[in-house]
């Protein structure tokens, strides 16, 4: 087949809705994903401002404990599962081909279908809450996002709700990652070996690795939870031989990594921006690649530090500590390789530097409570309190979807052709910046006093600290709509924005036009 | 120039080769379960015991020199309507001395009713060094409607069972064998 | 309005700050430890938090110093490195990951295996053991050896719905106080077995550095030896329904003597409540007993006017159950009758048997029956629910 004839046929798109549902477009399928994302980020925030509401002061005001309870435990599966994850496919999406010089995704159609199942899924997560107002079963999964048994086989039909869409984002994942996996391995440009590839890539094919070899486990896990509640198994019901703890296993067996699946994409972006804005070549390029794989083979080996008081024998109590303090090194080298990239640069504070700059910090202070977080004994009285709640937040909210922030800032000129507004951008890095520690350094004070997680209602003595907290999340999910409005405003107009959006950015993906072309690089690239 | 067809084609192989490594995964998982089994028979993780009557070895000597304290306790699950505790709450034992212990189970209604006990040891250290050689909760038991029982159970502790060990808590959680419904 | 919610959060802040300042006793971190493994907890967390936060402050220090330095705004011109080329430059990036792995491995490694080893420590020389078993939502008691062997009992939450709706003004415990407070004695190693009846629980109280999860159907344990006498709350720390934040642990730990005192008591109660089944009762006295026993238990789940709240909790209205017979024509208890549910409950309706007495089992099944809109007119005796045991 000629490129003409090829060209031709792409090109003959249709337009309107139908062009969004049989795109097989990568920037089509990546702006949808993107939007998807942030539709989903804002519904999964408002859930959690009604919660932050509810605690604002001690005495249930707003909800009653069942729907306090559904609405933190699928305000995590809605962000982890449909804002954050769904982020990181799209800048994949968008930019994979890009970075490494091909003319799409390599597999178009898979594509198409691993995102359509996505809007299904999060109708799955949020309708119990639309059913319970029809008096249709007692509303949606209310075991917090973890499934934990007995009492997920217990629940109502929620559970069964978040069990089936959590196979389909389950399966979107996977196609998904396939799709990264088959476009890095076969699609790159003439000349771009592994070693060349952006870092950006790299960090996307540990985490498509990750997803393939730990998704089925989630899906295994809720499968056998749906047939212990429907079809009469036993697999975690003591009663038949089973065990309640080997669910929690099998759920950490996937948990971990899931962690690492959502910070690997943005420590593979986060070097670009650094590097563009520092005017400066990554530091440590591969030693960066080392450490991605050894977090991410040592992330499928950790994962009963998520429940060490469930009471396991002292040598597995000791193993899962040292192994877990042991991720400690490979993440200093990644630190210490970002920062030494910044060291002597000729930086430059847009944006995108900022959220860079401000995610290093924040995502530090994550990762070094999290160290301590390995201590079986201090874990005791940490975990499942505020404390553990302050901790994850700062992973996934800082280290997570603040990098994200930074990823859509940097490459939102070329995807739009418009620069956005700086001076909203810098307005909403700094309220996000400082509303989140409002928000979470007094949860960690909260968990330290005693003040469990998933709580609706809380002891007089924890009052000040929630009445901060929740001031501090206002502020922050208020905040965001400042983003929102910069990113509409980007997309419908605003200056010109040239190919080589920023002085310092290297990478192929600058080489296109802003917007690049329908076909990315029909005629590919090489790379000497 | 790159041939577009040939590129499909390494892509869809490349694709389907992916899809072993999800199949494998899937595998896996379910393969988890009996090795996790295998895991808590190992390490005595969730003091879990053996299903199994335990083979009494003739060369096994009584240990003398010291003395280990076996509690008994018992829950009844929801849904089990029966009354069953330990006729004992403690024994003195020599590790190596085959003991008898008796639990008293009554049905309290009028039809038959079939329960399963499930053992668990704590400490979980001490799980595989307490040898159950006749027990009532390796199979199902029956009550008829208003009977009462004395169910057996015979069993020994190891006498290679940790010094440092010097209490032995044994407890039986008795279930409705037909799983029930809300 | 972005304007009224700033003035709104300004105020709040404001308002935050001040109660800051008001309360002395602010806490900053674990509370007061009683227990050595507490005291343990207590050291190794803030010789880490000190640990990190070193490592925090370097770090952070190196970057602003970087940022203020390496800026295009003052005029820094970029370098091209992207690695150490020297040997010296090689030692040098390496030192900073010794320094980590003698951190990670020695200087936290070594007290934090020390400190697991503490608090496994549950099997050697416990002087005493009780036994712990989480239901939803509330902690049942046992004690399993000594003098207070036999001695049983349910530790409810006691603060009332009205503190929780807030339409009266909340107690200085609130939602950390229970009708029967667990006595222990100080300075005894006390070994705690948990067990769960239905979902997994966690048994927590700060003060002693003890949490550990009950799971349903088997053993758990952890210890404590309470070095200070005093009263000590926590709350269950596991998910576990719709009562979570509402089933807190109380402690009190008392000296020997006064243990022992508290022993006798417990004992001639429970005795006297022995006593008072085998009396036959009035129905005004059963009505009333039972409505308290409802309020207190049931009404949570059922509703006090006992409508439910299908579908998880079936009205008690109407409810084929209450309005079916207990007893057979031989005189014998009918499986699935409502005292058979009550007593023995059924999936996420507990077992009351080893909740309740047999007088307030009794007075709460007369009551269901001939209340709520249901008029049965049968009452149940106390003495036959203690057959039945």
């Amino acid at each position: 087949m000629s490129t003409a004839t090829a060209a031709h046929h792409h090109d003959d798109h249709p337009t309107g809705i139908m062009r969004w549902l049989t795109t097989t477009n990568h920037k089509d399928i990546g702006t949808m994903y993107l939007t998807f994302s942030l539709i989903m980020f804002l519904v999964g925030g408002s859930m959690i401002l009604a919660v932050r509401a509810e605690l604002f002061q001690p005495g249930l005001q707003l909800m009653q404990p069942e729907f306090f309870n559904q609405l933190i435990g699928v305000h995590a599966l809605v962000m982890i599962f449909a804002a954050l994850m769904p982020a990181a496919t799209g800048f994949a999406n968008w930019m994979l081909p890009l970075q490494l010089g091909a003319p799409d995704m390599a597999l178009p159609r898979l594509n198409n279908w691993g995102f359509w199942l996505l809007p299904p899924a999060a109708i799955l997560l949020t309708a119990p809450f639309i059913l319970a107002l029809f008096g249709i079963g007692d509303g949606a999964i209310a075991t917090g996002w973890t499934f934990y048994t007995p009492l997920s086989v217990q629940g109502g039909i929620g559970v069964d709700f978040a069990i089936f869409a959590v196979h389909l984002l389950g399966i979107s994942s996977v196609m998904g990652s396939i799709n990264v996996l088959v476009t890095i391995f076969n699609m790159r440009a003439p000349g771009m070996t592994l070693m060349k590839m952006p870092l950006f890539a790299w960090g996307w094919m540990i985490t498509a690795f990750l997803l393939i070899a730990t998704i089925p486990v989630l899906a295994g896990a809720v499968t056998m939870l749906l047939t212990d509640r429907h079809f009469g198994t036993h697999f975690f019901d003591a009663a038949g031989g089973g065990d309640p703890i080997l669910f929690q296993h099998l759920f950490w067996f996937f948990g971990h990594p899931e962690v690492y699946i959502l910070l690997l994409p943005v420590w593979g972006l986060i070097p670009h921006i650094l590097s563009a804005f520092s005017r400066k070549p990554t530091y440590g390029y591969k030693a960066q690649i080392y450490s991605f794989w050894a977090i991410g083979i040592l992330s499928v080996v950790v994962w009963a530090h998520h429940f060490f008081t469930v009471g396991l024998p002292i040598p597995a109590l000791l193993y899962f500590m040292y192994s877990t303090m042991a991720i400690s090194l490979p993440l200093a080298v990644l630190f210490f390789c970002w920062i030494a990239t910044m060291w002597k640069g000729s930086m430059t504070f847009e944006t995108p530097m900022l959220f860079a700059t401000g995610w290093i910090i924040l995502f530090g202070i994550g990762g070094l409570t999290g160290l301590i977080l390995a201590d079986v004994a201090a874990d005791a009285q940490y975990h499942h309190s505020y404390f553990v709640v302050a901790h994850f937040h700062y992973t996934l909210f800082a280290g997570g979807i603040m990098g994200i922030m930074a990823g859509v800032y940097y490459w939102l000129p070329k995807m739009t052709g418009h620069m956005y507004s700086e001076t909203l951008g810098k307005l909403h890095f700094w309220l996000t910046a400082i509303a989140f520690n409002v928000t979470f350094i007094p949860q960690f004070f909260l968990g330290l006093a005693g003040m469990p997680r998933r709580i609706p209602d809380y002891a007089l003595q924890f009052s000040e600290f929630n009445m901060i907290s929740t001031i501090g999340a206002f502020t922050l999910g208020l905040s965001q709509l400042i983003m929102v409005y910069n990113i509409v405003r980007c997309v419908r107009g605003g200056k010109k924005a040239e190919a080589k959006v920023w002085e310092g950015a290297e990478g192929l993906e600058w080489t296109l036009p802003s917007p690049p072309p329908y076909h990315s690089f029909t005629e590919q690239p090489v790379i000497k | 120039m790159i041939d577009q067809e040939k590129r499909a084609a390494d892509n869809k192989r490349l694709a389907w080769k992916l899809m072993w490594v999800v199949a494998g995964a899937v595998l896996f998982a379910f393969a988890l379960v009996p090795l996790y089994n295998v895991f808590c028979d190992l390490t005595g993780l969730n003091g879990k015991t053996e299903g199994l009557p335990a083979a009494v070895q003739k060369t096994m000597k009584v240990d003398e020199s010291r003395w280990v304290t076996v509690e008994f306790t018992s829950s009844v699950m929801p849904g089990l309507a029966w009354n069953f505790y330990p006729t004992q709450t403690s024994m003195k034992v020599r590790p190596g001395q085959i003991m008898l212990a008796t639990f008293e189970a009554k049905n309290m209604t009028n039809e038959t009713v079939v329960g399963q006990a499930i053992p668990s040891v704590s400490p979980s250290q001490a799980t595989f060094h307490f040898k159950k050689i006749e027990c009532f909760c390796f199979e199902r038991q029956e009550l008829k409607a208003g009977e009462s029982k004395e169910m057996p159970l015979r069993f020994y502790v190891s006498p290679d069972l940790p010094k440092d060990i010097r209490t032995v808590t044994l407890s039986y959680a008795f279930f409705h064998a037909v799983p029930t419904e809300n | 309005m972005a304007f009224q919610f700033l003035k709104k959060a300004g105020m709040g802040l404001m308002l935050a700050v001040w109660s800051l300042a008001a309360h002395a006793e602010y806490a900053w971190n674990f509370p007061k430890p009683v227990t050595p493994m507490a005291a343990d907890t207590l050291l190794v967390h803030n010789k880490f938090m000190v640990i990190i936060m070193v490592i925090f402050v370097v770090v952070l220090g190196i970057m602003i110093y970087s940022i203020i330095r390496h800026r295009k705004s003052v005029g820094h011109k970029a370098a091209d490195f992207t690695g150490p080329s020297t040997r010296s430059q090689v030692i040098w990036t390496l030192v900073p990951f010794a320094i980590l792995l003698y951190i990670d491995f020695i200087l936290m490694g070594i007290p934090a295996y020390h400190s697991v080893v503490l608090m496994e420590d549950t099997k050697n020389d416990s002087e005493m053991v009780i036994k712990v078993t989480g239901s939803q939502w509330r902690w049942q008691y046992e004690y399993m050896d000594g003098e207070a062997q036999g001695i049983k009992f349910v530790s409810n939450m006691t603060t009332p719905q009205e503190q929780i709706q807030n339409k009266t003004e909340k107690g200085e415990h609130y939602l950390l106080e229970v009708d029967n407070h667990v006595v222990l004695p100080v300075d005894k190693k006390v070994r705690i077995l948990l067990t769960s009846n239905d979902v997994i629980h966690t048994w927590w109280v700060p003060a002693f550095g003890a949490a550990r999860d009950a799971i349903p159907g088997f053993l758990r344990e952890t210890w404590v030896k309470i070095e200070e006498p005093g009263t000590y709350r926590g709350q269950c720390k596991e998910l576990c329904g719709k009562g979570h934040g509402f089933m807190p642990v109380v402690v009190d730990a008392v000296p020997e003597e006064q243990f022992k005192e508290w022993v006798a008591s417990k004992k001639t109660e429970m005795s006297a409540a022995s006593a008072g089944a085998d009396k036959e009762w009035s129905k005004d006295e059963l009505l009333t007993q039972g409505k308290a026993v409802y309020e207190k238990n049931c009404a949570v789940c059922h509703q006090p006017g006992g409508q439910g709240m299908p579908p998880a909790f079936p009205a008690l209205t109407g409810s084929k159950i209450v309005t079916a017979p207990n007893f057979d024509a031989d005189g014998k208890l009918m499986k699935d009758s409502h005292i058979d549910r009550v007593f023995n409950g059924k999936g996420m309706m507990p077992a009351w048997k080893g909740t309740l007495s047999d007088t307030d089992i009794a007075a709460v099944i007369s009551y269901e029956r001939n209340a709520l809109g249901n008029s049965m007119g049968d009452l149940v005796q106390p003495s036959q629910i203690k057959a039945l045991r």
